[in-house]
C-alpha cells in the first residue's frame, strides 16, 4: 500500500501565560485537556474515538507517566482513543504530529490529535539528592531500628529541594549561553534581534487584531491572549534593556529578544482525506514531509540550537526544493538570534559546503514570508506546545492563502532540530 | 442565580414564617422534564356554542394520552383539573360572554397547583363587525385579567385563530401543547395569533427539532446557553456561537450537549458568511437561527455617549440584518431554507422603555419592528419570524442589577418571581417547532406577566 495524504484539519490551544501568573493553579493534565476539549467543540468531535492522540510535556511530574492518555480520558473524546506520551525537549509537539501523520500515512490510523502542554509553573521540584538517597535507605531499611537509625541521618542542609535545571546536562550552560556563544560566532546583532523582536509581536498583534486566532485559540481562565505580547513593543524600549545572556561584546540577548518561561498547550487536528470528507472538515494543509536533525554540540563545534539548518538541507533534497520554494516560513523563535543564526548558516558558503556538504548555500529567504502570525518571542514558549502552535498556524495560513508551501523548524535541547513542510491543500 | 425567597418560603420553618408575615409565597413552577406528561391530571374543556375548535383541542389531548371531562356552568369537579381549555372563537355579542363566565368559574376555582386557562379566540382583526371584533378583544382584557387572579404558579392565555385556521388540528397542536405544558411555566396573560399554515408535524414530538441544524448567537452563557440545552434536548445539531473572548465557556456548552462552538463576534462584517460555512459542514442548509446575543450599557439617556449609544444598536440589533440578509440569500450555501425560523431575543424593555436603557429599548424595540416586518416578507417562503420579550430573568445580567431593585423587579409579575433562563429557551424552542408553523410575526413575552410595560 501506497503512504496516503495527511491533512491538517484544525487547531487549538488556550492562549500561551507568562509564568507563574495566570495558569499557576493549572497542571499540564488541566491545559492539556482544556485544548483538547476546545478541539473537539469547535469541530464537533464528541464522544468521537479516533486513532489516537500524541503529546507530551518537557517538564514533567513523575505522576504524569500517562499524561495523553489522562487528558483524553478527561476531555470529551471517545475514552477508547489510544494515547501516548512524546518527549523531545522543545520539538515535542511537532515530533508528536510527526508520528500521527506518519501512521495516518500509512493506514495504520485515520484520524489523530498531535499536543503538548508545558508548565514552569507547576514545575516538579525534586527532593534534594542526599536527602533521595537517605530516604531510600530507609525504605529499604529491614527493622525498625534501621530505619530510624537511617532517617536520624537527615541534616537541615538536604531539606533544600533540587532547583529545575534550564540547563544542558553534559555543559551544564544554560541555553541561553549556548546561543549566545552561537550568536557571536555568526556575528548577530542586538539592533537585528530586537528588529526580529519587534515584527514577532506586531505579526501576532494584527493577526488577533483581524480574528486570524478566532478558530485557533480558546480562552482559558480568564486569558484571552497571549500574556507575553506587547503590540506596543519598539526596537527603542527593547534597546533600554539589559543582557541577560553572554558576556562582554557578546551580551547582545536581553529578556526582550529571548522567550521568557511561559506556561500552555496545543493541540492539532489530523486526518486522512475520507476521514475528514466523513466528518465534513476542510483539509487546511497536507502534511508533507519531515526531518529531525541532531548536532554534536558537546565534542563538535556546532552550536547546542543549530541543528535545523541539516534538518532543512536533507528535508529539501529528499524533496528536490530549494529553500526559495515557500510562501511561508515559520522559524521558532528560541530566541530572536536563533532564527538570525539559521537563516545566516544557511546563507554562508563555507558553512553549507563543509557542515551541510552542499556545492551550492540554501541561500537567502524573503523576509516578509518570516513568521508573519508571530512567533514565539510574542507568543511565549511552552515548550511542548510550540509545534502543536505552529503548526496550526500555518496551516491556516496557506489555507487562507489557498495555495502554496509553508516551512516549519523548531531547534530543542540537545541539540535537536525538527524541521516539516506543510502544503496547501487543493 | 439563586432567588432564596422562593426556596425559603416553600419549606419547613421558613414557610410557617412566611405565612405569618404574609410574605409574598411564590411557588415553585412545574418545569419540563424529558417524557413528562403534557399536564399531571384531567383538563376540562367547553366552549361558546359550537366552538370550532373543540374537536381539535379533544383530539390533541387524546393523542398526548391527556383526558378531558366536559366543561359546562354545571360541571362539579370531582378531582382537580390540571387544565381548562375554553373555546370561545365562535362568540360575536357581548352576551354569548356570560356563557365564557359562567363556565370558567367553577372550573378555576377547582383547578390544581400550576394551572392552566388557555382560551381559544378569533384574531378581532379578522372579525368584521364591530360587536364581534369588541368580543374577541374582550377575551384579551379576561385572560389578562385570569393571569393575574390564578393561583399557585397558574397562566392564563389566549389563542387568537384566524378563521382559515379554525379546527385546524396542525397548525393547533404546538401552541396549544406548548401553553397546557410545564414549558410555558413563564408565560402568562399574553395572547399568541395562529394562522393558518401548511405544517409537517414532527415525527417524534419529545423530540420536535430531529436532525434540524440551529445556530444560536450569544450561548455561551445564560439565556443563550440555556437555548442550546432545550434545542439539543429537542433534537437539533446546534452551532453554539459567542464572542472569542467566551470561548472556554462557549466550548464547554458546546461539549456538554455535542454541539458546536462557533467563535465569532456577531457584530463581524463576515458573520453571516462564517455561519453559514459552519452549518455547511453539517447541512446545506439551515433550520433556525436565535439571535439572543445582546449587551447593555446602561446610562440615563443625557449622558449616553456615542460609544455606548452605538455599541448597544450594534451588537442587539444591527447585526441581525447584516447576518439575516447573508442567510436568507437562497444562493448562500448553508443559508436559510424555506419553511426555516428566525426568532429574536427582544425584551420588556423595548415594549414599556426603562430608565437608563433608551439604547437597549431602542435595540429591543427595533427587534420587535423587525420581526413584524420581515414575518410578511418572508410569509411566502414559509419562514416564521419572531420574537420572545423576557421580563425578569435570572441570569449573570440581572444578577448586577443592586439588589433593591432587582427585589421589585423580581416580584413584580403575576408569579412574584424571576424566570429562569430556561423559561425563555421553552418559548424559543416552541417558535422553532415545526408545528409552529401558523405562528409569525409575533413577540411573546415571557415575564410571568410582568406589570413593566404592560
Ligand atoms: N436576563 C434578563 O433578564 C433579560 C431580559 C430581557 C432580555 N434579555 C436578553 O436576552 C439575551 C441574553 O441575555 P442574558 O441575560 O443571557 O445575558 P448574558 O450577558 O448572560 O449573555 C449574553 C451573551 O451574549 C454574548 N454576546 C455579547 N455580545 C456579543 C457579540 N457581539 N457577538 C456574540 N456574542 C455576544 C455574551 O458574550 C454573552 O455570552 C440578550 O439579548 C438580552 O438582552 C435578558
Amino acid at each position: 500500500m501506497s503512504p496516503r495524504d495527511v491533512f491538517v484539519l484544525g487547531g487549538n490551544r488556550i492562549p500561551f501565560a507568562r509564568s507563574g501568573s495566570k495558569y499557576l493553579k493549572a497542571s499540564n493534565q488541566d491545559m492539556l485537556t482544556a485544548a483538547i476539549d476546545g478541539l473537539v467543540a469547535r469541530h464537533h468531535l464528541q464522544g468521537e474515538r479516533l486513532g489516537e492522540v500524541a503529546a507530551g510535556a518537557v517538564i514533567k511530574h513523575a505522576r504524569d507517566f500517562n499524561l495523553t492518555r489522562e487528558a483524553v480520558l478527561g476531555s470529551h473524546l471517545a475514552p477508547t482513543t489510544p494515547a501516548y506520551d512524546v518527549q523531545q525537549a522543545c520539538g515535542t509537539g511537532l515530533e508528536a504530529t510527526v508520528l500521527v501523520a506518519n501512521k495516518i500515512a500509512l493506514g495504520q490510523i485515520d484520524s489523530a490529535i498531535a499536543g503538548g502542554s508545558d508548565t514552569t509553573s507547576d514545575a516538579p521540584l525534586a527532593v534534594n539528592d542526599d536527602l533521595r538517597k537517605t530516604l531510600l535507605k530507609a525504605n529499604y531499611a529491614k527493622t525498625p531500628r534501621q530505619r530510624i537509625s537511617a532517617l536520624l541521618k537527615i541534616r537541615p542542609s538536604q531539606l533544600a529541594p533540587e532547583q529545575p535545571k534550564n540547563g544542558e546536562p553534559r555543559t551544564g550552560l544554560s541555553m541561553g549561553d549556548h546561543m549566545a556563544i552561537t550568536a557571536k560566532a555568526w556575528g548577530v546583532t542586538r539592533e537585528a534581534q530586537d528588529e526580529l523582536t519587534v515584527a514577532s509581536h506586531q505579526h501576532l498583534a494584527a493577526a488577533y487584531d483581524r480574528g486570524f486566532f478566532d478558530d485557533l485559540v480558546t480562552p482559558y481562565l480568564g486569558v484571552t491572549r497571549d500574556q507575553n505580547l506587547r503590540p506596543e513593543s519598539s526596537v527603542e524600549k527593547l534597546s533600554t534593556l539589559k543582557p541577560v545572556f553572554g558576556k562582554g561584546d557578546a551580551a547582545t540577548m536581553t529578556a526582550g529578544n529571548s522567550t521568557p518561561l511561559t506556561d500552555g498547550a496545543s493541540a492539532v487536528l489530523l486526518g486522512s482525506r475520507d476521514w475528514a470528507q466523513q466528518h465534513e472538515l476542510t483539509p487546511l494543509a497536507r502534511f508533507v514531509d519531515a526531518e529531525t536533525a541532531a548536532v554534536d554540540y558537546v565534542f563538535g563545534d556546532e552550536g547546542l540550537l543549530m541543528a535545523p539548518p541539516y534538518a532543512i538541507a536533507r528535508l529539501l533534497q529528499r524533496n528536490g526544493l530549494t529553500l526559495q520554494d515557500f510562501d511561508f516560513y515559520e522559524i521558532h523563535e528560541a530566541f530572536a538570534s536563533t532564527v538570525l543564526c539559521h537563516l545566516a548558516a544557511m546563507e554562508d558558503p563555507a558553512f553549507c559546503k563543509e557542515r551541510l556538504g552542499l556545492d551550492e548555500p540554501l541561500g537567502s529567504i524573503d523576509r516578509t514570508k518570516l513568521n508573519v502570525a508571530g512567533s514565539s518571542l510574542a507568543a511565549g514558549h511552552p515548550f511542548a506546545a510550540t509545534g502543536g502552535r505552529i503548526v496550526a498556524t500555518l496551516a491556516k495560513l496557506l489555507h487562507e492563502k489557498g495555495s502554496g508551501r509553508g516551512l516549519i523548524s523548531i531547534c530543542a535541547a540537545g541539540g535537536l532540530g525538527v524541521v516539516a513542510i506543510l502544503e496547501a491543500s487543493e | 442565580m439563586s432567588d432564596t425567597l422562593t426556596t425559603l418560603v416553600n419549606q419547613g420553618i421558613g414557610k410557617k414564617i412566611a405565612v405569618q408575615l404574609g410574605l409574598p409565597r411564590p411557588t415553585i413552577l412545574r418545569r419540563y422534564e424529558p417524557g413528562q406528561v403534557l399536564v399531571d391530571g384531567r383538563v376540562a374543556v367547553g366552549g361558546i356554542g359550537q366552538g370550532p375548535n373543540v374537536a381539535a383541542v379533544q383530539e390533541i389531548l387524546g393523542e398526548a394520552g391527556i383526558s378531558h371531562v366536559e366543561a359546562t356552568p354545571d360541571t362539579s369537579y370531582a378531582d382537580k383539573p390540571a387544565a381548562v381549555v375554553f373555546d370561545a372563537s365562535g362568540a360575536r355579542t357581548l352576551d354569548e360572554l356570560e356563557q365564557l363566565r359562567a363556565t370558567l368559574g367553577p372550573a378555576l376555582k377547582a383547578l390544581g397547583k400550576n394551572g392552566r386557562l388557555v382560551v381559544l379566540g378569533t384574531t378581532p382583526a379578522e372579525v368584521h363587525d364591530a360587536e364581534g371584533a369588541a368580543t374577541q378583544q374582550a377575551l384579551e382584557g379576561i385572560t389578562r385579567s385570569l393571569g393575574k387572579e390564578m393561583r399557585a404558579g397558574g397562566t392564563a392565555n389566549l389563542l387568537w385563530v384566524a378563521p382559515e385556521a379554525h379546527g385546524d388540528r396542525g397548525v393547533l397542536d404546538a401552541p396549544l401543547r406548548f401553553l397546557l405544558s410545564s414549558r410555558s411555566a413563564y408565560v402568562s396573560g399574553q395572547p399568541i395569533r395562529v394562522l393558518e399554515a401548511p405544517v409537517q408535524p414532527a415525527a417524534d414530538p419529545h423530540a420536535p427539532l430531529d436532525g434540524q441544524v440551529a445556530v444560536i448567537t450569544g450561548a455561551a452563557r445564560g439565556i443563550g446557553a440555556q437555548i442550546a440545552r432545550v434545542f439539543a434536548r429537542a433534537g437539533a445539531d446546534v452551532i453554539a456561537v459567542d464572542i472569542p473572548a467566551a470561548g472556554d465557556s462557549l466550548a464547554a456548552v458546546a461539549n456538554e450537549i455535542g454541539g458546536t462552538a462557533l467563535q465569532l463576534d456577531v457584530t463581524a462584517a463576515d458573520a453571516g458568511e462564517r455561519i453559514a460555512a459552519a452549518v455547511s459542514r453539517l447541512s446545506g442548509h439551515l433550520d433556525v437561527i436565535v439571535h439572543n446575543a445582546g449587551i447593555t450599557r446602561d446610562k440615563l439617556f443625557v449622558n449616553t455617549d456615542e460609544a455606548r449609544w452605538g455599541s448597544v444598536l450594534d451588537v442587539n440589533l444591527r447585526s441581525q440584518f447584516r447576518m439575516n440578509k447573508v442567510l436568507l440569500d437562497p444562493s448562500t450555501t448553508g443559508g436559510l431554507r424555506d419553511g426555516g425560523r428566525i426568532i429574536s431575543v427582544a425584551s420588556i424593555s423595548g415594549i414599556g422603555g426603562n430608565r437608563g436603557q433608551s439604547n437597549y429599548a431602542a435595540s429591543k424595540a427595533g427587534v420587535i419592528g423587525l420581526v413584524r416586518e420581515l414575518s410578511q416578507e418572508l410569509a411566502d417562503r414559509h419562514i416564521t419570524v419572531n420574537a420572545v420579550a423576557p421580563g425578569f430573568i435570572e441570569t449573570e445580567m440581572t444578577a448586577r442589577i443592586p439588589i433593591a431593585t432587582r427585589e421589585v423587579g423580581r416580584r413584580l409579575n403575576s408569579l412574584l418571581q424571576g424566570g429562569q433562563p430556561v423559561d425563555v429557551a421553552e418559548a424559543i424552542a416552541f417558535f422553532a417547532e415545526p408545528g409552529a408553523a401558523g405562528v409569525t410575526g409575533q413577540v411573546l413575552r415571557v415575564c410571568g406577566q410582568s406589570q413593566l410595560g404592560a
